[in-house]
């Protein structure tokens, strides 16, 4: 039986010609951007020794600055999350980022305790 | 995009039932609902894998002096591999979402040419995969430990591992305590007969990793390598099986006959899913 109170979304995310080539052109921008950052990130990986020595955690945050700014890009232009409505936006990211927040934090205050408490007794 | 997402709708209308107050099918959502759990399994691992090295108090193992081979070649070249990898599940990553807009304008052929080549992209990763693999489980040499409980690198010209005192080359290096891999650049050589007694009096040769033991490290430090990048090897696999067999009904036209090529989208969301997790695995694994 075919229903007619289904609204079919997928239908209206159809586009012209035109418009496909902004969004392709945005595309190339972004795999763009991604490969740059993973060249940086591998340059460093690799002679950050050398380049910038005893500089660790100053790397290190960056590593972890530029793997977020990749995760953007991929979920807002990849995934079309930036399209979409922002109360789904909300929906998927916040609840993930609060619980990944406090798990984040509960890991590492209480390996830091672990850490410390093996230093002390063994 | 245009679409219905960007549409102005008064929050009455919106939120009044009857049709979906996110402006997305029922499809699309489920499968975001499954990544956002999927995220946390895969955020569960790499958090546990960051707090047993944080609270490790020995010495942990640096990925660009673990993973520095190359297939074919010798010599050390750090992270290379490990980058090529990136590359091209981002490329894969491209294609796809090429294929994505391909469908957004009904265009049977470019859905099919950008999904085929996303497809080879994944082989190719799952094929990466297995070499790293094998490679980090025959691993390059291992070590010995003398009964003084000092370590000795293992080393030989043709890189053998059943019997390396009588391969060509054979020598040992004094490796330095609290530290993982190779000793220092221009490290003494230990050469012919002190070498030799060194080798037969070992009390264990350590070589590549399993489960139990490894030479890079401690012995999570191996777990957690098969464990994270399986998995995640494993969705690339799943994700190669889903884009293939959805590449088959687009060439039958199942989805140009629908009248839209959303599966293409949800196939598509799921494999920039396995993307974005491996960015984070690079940066956690194999650079921080």
């Amino acid at each position: 039986m075919e229903r007619d109170d289904i609204i079919e979304y997928s239908l209206d995310a159809h586009h012209s010609e035109e418009e496909g080539r902004k969004i392709r052109k945005t595309i190339w921008m972004v795999t763009l951007l991604l490969a740059v950052v993973t060249a940086v990130e591998v340059a460093l990986g690799a002679f950050w020794k050398e380049w910038f020595p005893g500089a660790w955690h100053l790397v290190k945050w960056t590593f972890i600055v530029l793997t977020l700014v990749k995760a953007t890009y991929i979920v807002m232009t990849f995934m079309h999350l930036g399209d979409e409505r922002r109360n789904i936006r909300a929906l998927i990211l916040l609840p993930y980022a609060l619980f990944l927040l406090y798990l984040v934090f509960i890991a590492i205050w209480e390996s830091n305790y672990v850490n410390r408490a093996w230093e002390m007794f063994l | 995009m245009s679409g219905e997402a960007t549409k102005a709708i008064s929050g009455d209308v919106l939120w009044g039932g009857g049709r979906s107050p996110f402006s997305i099918s029922y499809g699309k959502m489920m499968m975001w609902f499954f990544l956002v759990s999927d995220a946390l399994t895969f955020s569960g691992l790499l958090i546990a894998y960051g707090f047993v090295r944080h609270a490790y108090t020995g010495a942990w193992p640096i990925g660009e002096e673990v993973f520095r081979a190359l297939p074919f070649l010798h010599g050390e070249y750090p992270l290379v591999y490990v980058a090529l990898m990136t590359a091209i599940l981002i490329f894969s990553s491209v294609t796809m979402v090429l294929a994505v807009e391909a469908g957004h304008r009904m265009d049977k052929r470019g859905v099919i040419k950008w999904l085929f080549l996303t497809v080879i992209g994944g082989l190719f990763f799952v094929g990466s995969q297995a070499w790293e693999w094998s490679h980090f489980i025959h691993g390059s040499g291992g070590y010995i430990t003398s009964p003084d409980g000092a370590k000795y690198w293992v080393h030989n010209e043709t890189h053998d591992t059943h019997d390396p005192a009588h391969a060509p080359g054979f020598h040992l290096v004094k490796a330095v305590p609290g530290h993982y891999l190779k000793g220092e650049e221009g490290a003494h050589h230990i050469e012919g007969e002190a070498a030799m007694t060194l080798w037969n009096d070992r009390v264990e040769y350590i070589d590549g990793a399993n489960m139990t033991r490894n030479e890079y490290g401690p012995p999570q430090y191996a777990n957690f390598f098969f464990f994270i990048t399986g998995f995640h090897g494993f969705h690339v696999f799943s994700g190669v099986v889903i884009n293939f067999i959805v590449l088959l009904m687009v060439m039958k036209g199942v989805f140009h006959r629908r009248g839209h090529y959303e599966m293409v989208e949800k196939a598509g969301l799921y494999w920039h899913f396995v993307d974005l997790v491996w960015v984070f695995v690079f940066t956690f694994f194999y650079l921080v």
